[in-house]
């Protein structure tokens, strides 16, 4: 085929281009909010005492964190979507969560008493945790995966890997609320290793899907 | 962006490059064909380069991969961001893939296309046949289509009487069938 006739083909496709990648990402993330909200709701809801947690540092912290994660990792993401270099200062704004979460872990093991680190760490949900917040996160991981096709990506593991991160914030968010287990140590361990697995789902499945 | 070193004539096409596209964006077909035709020499110039390496390498095909790349992910260029990095980035994205796919080893070449001279002492304008090859591939109307208004040059007026379809059931087979071909490079002949 002629290139000058590919052009026709190409220039006779007069349909309108599809979003740009930052629209497409910012409803995919109130999309994935919305849907994680709904399951939390009717699988989890809010945790009896809610009001009075509200008042205490680890309970708003926790949230707080994931909520961080979420957000640092979507602008990272969206500028991921471009074809363009990521500049290693940008991508360092990643460590903003993990950064807060170390300094709350260490003002932690300053404030208790030694015999409490264990229980504190051991929690009581460690299960429930590891499994509710990969459940909320699936579906925002899945419409950020989604919209990110649209966009081009010149790493496409690396991207669906940072998407994975701002699903597993979005569910470590939801699950927070609900969560009886307050203390930075227990979030650092179980949280960690629950956002991590859906990391992990992200780049392998970014590997697969974001190439173009 | 002020690039102090870039010639006059890099600068000049930059500006005529970025304009065509947003009118392109904006629905001026007329000025999109412009664009990707004013493209074309530009990116048989970077292709060449980065394909030297190899012997029977197809530089027309690999062109109309990356005019297809350019097609399909034109809204990922912002219109205030300067055109002539973006169009650099999916080039060269494509090559190094279309190296990668061909298991050959080859340089990619760092220059800026804006600044590498439109590549018109040759002009090999019909590829080897590997777009000819994935349109077979692609299913019943998509193919017509697509054949339809490349290489028989049908409108797609023309084209939705020539095979008794609505005008928007042709575009968006045109447009399903054009995303199909990138997905086929993909996807080894069985």
């Amino acid at each position: 085929m002629k290139t000058d006739e590919f052009i026709e083909a190409l220039s006779a496709d007069d349909r309108k281009p599809g979003p740009s990648p930052g629209r497409a990402l910012a409803l995919a993330v109130v999309a994935g909010v919305i849907v994680a909200g709904l399951l939390f709701w009717a699988m989890l809801g809010m945790r009896p005492d809610a009001m009075q947690a509200m008042h205490t540092v680890r309970y708003d912290f926790k949230i707080v964190v994931s909520i961080v994660l979420a957000a640092s990792a979507s602008v990272l993401v969206w500028r991921f979507a471009q074809p363009q270099p990521v500049s290693r200062q940008t991508q360092l704004w990643l460590l903003a969560a993990p950064v807060l979460l170390a300094a709350a872990v260490l003002i932690e093991l300053f404030v208790l008493p030694g015999d409490q680190w264990m229980p504190k760490l051991v929690g009581h949900n460690a299960r429930k945790c590891m499994m509710f917040i990969p459940i909320f996160a699936v579906v925002p991981l899945g419409v950020l995966l989604y919209a990110l096709r649209s966009g081009a990506t010149l790493v496409p593991a690396r991207t669906g890997a940072v998407a994975g991160l701002i699903a597993g914030g979005i569910g470590a968010a939801f699950y927070a609320i609900h969560c009886p287990d307050d203390s930075p140590l227990f979030v650092a361990t179980w949280y960690t290793i629950a956002i991590a697995a859906v990391t992990a789902l992200g780049a392998f499945l970014g590997s697969r899907l974001l190439r173009w | 962006m002020s690039q102090p070193n870039r010639s006059e004539g890099a600068k000049s096409r930059e500006a005529e490059w970025a304009a065509w596209m947003r009118a392109g964006l904006a629905g001026d077909m007329a000025a999109y064909r412009r664009l990707l035709q004013a493209l074309t020499p530009a990116l048989r110039g970077l292709v060449r380069r980065g394909l030297t390496q190899s012997g029977n390498a197809d530089v027309e095909d690999v062109v109309q991969e990356v005019l297809l790349a350019v097609h399909l992910k034109r809204n990922t260029w912002m219109s205030e961001q300067p055109f002539s990095p973006w169009l650099n980035a999916i080039a060269r994205h494509k090559l190094i893939d279309v190296l990668r796919r061909k298991g050959r080893r080859g340089e990619v070449p760092i220059y800026d296309l804006i600044d590498i001279l439109p590549d018109t002492t040759e002009r090999p304008e019909t590829s080897h046949g590997e777009v000819s090859r994935l349109v077979s591939r692609l299913e019943g109307k998509q193919k017509d289509v697509v054949n339809s208004v490349s290489v028989d040059g049908t409108s797609i007026r023309d084209t939705a009487a020539k095979l008794n379809m609505s005008e928007g059931a042709v575009r968006v087979t045109l447009h399903r069938g054009l995303k199909k071909l990138a997905a086929l490079y993909r996807v080894p002949e069985a």
